[in-house]
């Protein structure tokens, strides 16, 4: 594995609560959701017609997509409904009060092995 | 063998609930009944509402003359049974016949009582008893103005509101301290008198009534402190007595009332006795709960089952006086140092509720307001159950199981009550169930009569249903919001109102799974935002996007816009400031929607508050469920054939709802004439110009379904027409299912009845309604003026676009 390279990408606690937000970084584009205890992100582009899931109703750890409500997991990137199909899930972490973000150290984790298989990418704080 | 001859004295519900009873266990009987009364056996409980008009007597009646027939049941309607002899079983009628018996059921009932009070002969004086005394008091009321109703108990106040709404100004008068003093402690009494006085019914309390003045008929009422209040109507409703003159002739023992045990029976062998004129353990009972449970036992008594035995009835009293419930039962007096109190007072919603608790266990409970934790207070009170670690949460309901996941209704015995009114149990209702391969709730009330009453335990019924039949089981219509919040919604509605729920995440967390869903979020955002009229918290996360930032979100994630062009009349200045923001924007088309209005399509989020402040116009909330837009013909203003002016009456009608959210959108339409060029008849909402007039019709639409619009009411004027538009638009509001169309909403609800409860309803009703539509426009902002100032949130619009060449923090930070 690559060694981790956090990018800073927002102020803590300047995300709006609930919410997802898009974040554009060299050939990236994902959503980045503020869930109150924890920042989670993933793969912006929706596995179904690459809705942008950062525009969905958060609801607990999953996001609906604003466009068909495909239901994509935050901590898997799997989709528990709608369809079949996954995105990836970026390692998030707050350093210095700033949330940050490990582009290079995303993970697509096959639907058989969703519960178990991102463990880095759960605690942020 | 010969049929046993069952001779039943009284035709009223516990007389007649107890032959269906005795029906059911199909014995070899000849029945047959008298009544004093010349009618059928009717529900007296709702005479009040005949009395309030909202019931004719042909609705109250409980058994019509196919029952009697078809169960060859002889009836003697007026006939008056005057004595009994015992020894000769035999029974005399008033009009002098005898009739020979081998078994006789006496449900006389009760007289009112009438206390000592001078004049009470006068004309214009009534008790509130039965068909005649209602009869009597409706005709009455024609030539009455003031009404003094003598009791302030459960009788006295249902007949208060009755007068009330026959237009009389109502005076209840009480001997007492306080209202319903045996249901209700001192602060209930309280509570139930503000709200009784909001209604503008007057209540004196500690008034000792000595006189009825006035030479033939009434002119008032005196007391005696000496004071007087006029009046042309008196009610006297203090009370009632076991009706128990028949008895004394058969020398039956009597005490307050006549004396049966457990199996309902008599001193005399052959006679058995049940109802309001039956006093048991000591105990006389005048509600229609114990009447059920009697009537079982007493079935199974008379037609020789002998086995089961009535142990008496909690006390529980529900009371619903236009709008203001009340429920009390057991013992709920409190000032002895072993009970317990744990209660809630909230006066600016008129909520109380109290629980008595006494060595662990909740043994009475007064609920005035909010009464929809009276059955789980009830159950507690019946099954005395410690209460344990639910006393933290004892007056807040625990939120009840998600579907799906295991229910504890299942968990308890057969011989559990359900349905506390009619008296149901558990093992009942899955019996039922396996045997007929019931699917619906409603299906289940139809064979087991369970939640046919007050309708509270209609959730567990449904638990037990699931339960029973698993995936079989077919939703009612609508019957909860969603899955993540269990409550129909105006159950929801009611609790967001009692109990202040002002954010959709506190209603979830305390009533939900805390996390909700893309169709409960939006849903509760509407139900909070409709309840509060602006003054709840905002919070966007539960919107959906369109409703985050006031766009429609297309399929590539950029968005579109479309400006309010009210009636879809626009003027060369606004087209060119459209041209203007589409040039500069670069937007990917302009487009003319079938709304009359101009779409802007392929807008960034971020550009979306610089375009409006460019445009200068308002949203046209083409992206929520709102009012959309009202179309509209050129009526007479151009048309040669135009008969009313559908332009300025459109702009108005859009005007006055402009800046509302819906539970789905609302689409209007104004014509000119029947040729409806604008389409008004396949619009939500739609005014149709006649010759000298408005049609306004409701329920129309061409979108996934096509309806023709219903008429609602056809009417002379403008202001006649939009105050119908108006009326319609606030119903549907306040009861709307989330997303349910128009054109749904009225075939579910009927247009009869929003008919009655909207453009024929009472003044007072229409000018609630008016004036909560009133109240939330002049609440309602437009938004893409007041967000393109001031961001709900600094990153309300924005993304974050890092540069390329962002600072890695690399390592083990």
């Amino acid at each position: 594995m690559e060694s981790m390279q956090w990018v800073p990408v927002a102020d803590r606690g300047s995300l709006p609560l609930r919410e997802g937000k898009r974040v554009i970084y060299q050939n990236y584009e994902i959503a980045l959701f503020n869930l109150g205890n924890e920042y989670l992100a993933i793969d912006n582009h929706c596995p179904h017609k690459q809705g942008p899931l950062a525009d969905g109703i958060v609801s607990g750890k999953s996001v609906f997509c604003p466009l068909h409500n495909w239901k994509i997991d935050l901590k898997t990137g799997c989709a528990l409904s709608g369809g079949e199909g996954q995105v990836k899930v970026y390692p998030v972490k707050v350093i210095q009060e700033k949330i940050c973000v490990d582009f290079k150290n995303s993970k697509l984790c096959t639907p058989s092995t969703a519960p178990s298989a991102i463990p880095s990418a759960k605690e942020t704080e | 063998m010969k049929p046993k001859h069952l001779i039943v004295v009284g035709n009223g519900m516990a007389g007649m609930a107890c032959v269906d009873q005795i029906l059911q266990q199909k014995p070899n009987f000849r029945i047959t009944v008298f009544s004093e009364e010349p009618y059928y056996n009717y529900n007296r409980i709702l005479l009040s509402s005949v009395l309030a008009g909202e019931k004719s007597i042909e609705d109250i009646y409980i058994n019509t003359e196919e029952w009697y027939k078809k169960n060859n049941i002889t009836v003697h309607l007026g006939t008056k049974i005057i004595d009994i002899d015992a020894l000769n079983k035999t029974v005399e009628t008033d009009k002098g016949n005898a009739f020979s018996y081998d078994l006789l059921l006496l449900a006389t009932g009760s007289n009112p009582f009438i206390p000592p009070i001078e004049g009470v002969r006068k004309k214009g004086v009534y008790v509130f008893r039965n068909m005649a005394d209602t009869h009597g008091i409706l005709e009455h009321c024609k030539s009455a103005k003031k009404a003094v109703v003598i009791g302030g108990g459960l009788l006295g106040l249902e007949a208060a509101r009755g007068l009330l709404n026959q237009g009389q100004q109502v005076t209840v008068v009480h001997i007492m301290d306080r209202l319903m003093d045996v249901q209700l402690d001192t602060v209930g009494g309280q509570f139930l008198k503000r709200e009784i006085e909001k209604l503008g019914i007057e209540v004196l309390l500690n008034k000792n009534t000595n006189r009825i003045m006035g030479e033939d008929s009434v002119e008032g009422v005196l007391f005696k402190d000496g004071s007087i209040v006029p009046a042309d109507i008196v009610v006297i409703a203090c009370g009632i007595r076991p009706n128990v003159e028949l008895a004394k002739k058969a020398d039956l023992k009597i005490n307050r009332g006549i004396v049966v045990n457990d199996f309902l029976e008599t001193s005399d062998p052959s006679i058995f006795a049940i109802g309001e004129c039956v006093e048991h353990r000591e105990k006389v009972y005048g509600l229609v709960a114990p009447l059920y449970e009697q009537g079982k036992v007493l079935a199974a008594t008379i037609t020789g089952n002998k086995g089961s035995i009535y142990e008496g009835s909690t006390l529980a009293t529900k009371l619903k006086v236009m709008g203001i419930e009340l429920f009390s039962a057991g013992d709920f007096k409190d000032g002895e140092p072993e009970k317990e109190v744990i209660s809630y007072q909230d006066h600016a919603f008129g909520v109380y509720k109290k629980v008595v608790v006494h060595q662990e266990r909740v043994i009475g409970t007064i609920l005035i307001g909010d009464s929809s934790d009276a059955n789980r207070f009830l159950e507690m009170i019946r099954k005395q159950d410690r209460v344990g670690d639910k006393r933290h949460r004892l007056l807040f309901d625990v939120p009840p199981a998600v579907p799906g996941s295991p229910t504890d209704v299942m968990s308890r015995p057969d011989t559990d009550t359900i349905c506390g009114c009619i008296g149901v149990s558990k093992g009942q209702i899955v019996t039922a169930i396996r045997e007929n391969a019931l699917k619906t709730v409603s299906e289940v009330k139809a064979c087991t009569k369970a939640s046919s009453g007050c309708g509270t335990c209609a959730c567990l019924v449904g638990d037990i249903l699931k339960a029973v039949v698993g995936a079989e089981f077919q939703e009612e219509k609508k019957e909860v919001l969603c899955a993540c919040v269990p409550f129909a919604k105006t159950k929801l509605r009611t609790m967001i109102q009692t109990q202040k729920l002002k954010t959709v995440q506190d209603i979830l967390d305390i009533y939900g799974n805390s996390t909700g869903c893309s169709f409960c979020k939006p849903a509760l955002s509407f139900l909070v935002d409709e309840v509060w009229m602006g003054e709840h918290k905002e919070d966007r996360s539960a919107r959906y996007i369109n409703d985050r930032v006031h766009a429609n979100i297309q399929k590539d994630g950029t968005f579109s816009v479309i400006p309010r062009m009210k009636g879809g009349v626009t003027t060369p200045n606004e087209l060119r400031k459209i041209a203007d923001a589409a040039e500069k924007y670069n937007v990917k088309m302009v487009k003319v929607t079938g709304s009359q209005r101009i779409d802007l399509l392929g807008v960034k989020k971020e550009d979306l508050p610089k375009m409006w402040a460019d445009l200068g116009m308002n949203s046209g909330h083409a992206y929520a469920k709102a009012v959309r837009m009202v179309k509209s013909c050129v009526g007479t203003d151009f048309c040669r054939y135009g008969t009313q002016n559908s332009i300025e009456t459109g702009i108005k009608l859009e005007t006055l709802l402009e800046g509302l959210y819906t539970p789905g959108k609302v689409k209007m339409g104004v014509v000119g004439c029947p040729r409806n060029c604008a389409e008004a008849t396949v619009k939500d909402i739609g005014l149709v110009g006649i010759e000298g007039g408005w049609q306004v019709v409701i329920g129309g639409g061409a979108g996934k379904i096509v309806r023709a619009a219903d008429i609602l009411i056809t009417v002379k004027t403008t202001e006649e027409a939009l105050e119908a538009a108006l009326l319609f638009f606030q119903y549907y509001r306040e009861n709307g299912e989330y997303l349910e169309r128009t054109y749904d909403f009225v075939v579910r609800v009927g247009l009869e009845t929003i008919r009655r409860e909207t453009v024929l309803a009472s003044d007072e009703i229409k000018k609630g309604l008016l004036d909560r539509l009133a109240k939330a426009k002049s609440k309602a902002v437009d938004p893409w003026k007041t967000e393109s100032e001031k961001n709900i949130h600094p990153l309300q619009f924005s993304e974050l676009v890092l540069p390329k060449e962002a600072e890695a923090l690399i390592g083990s930070l």
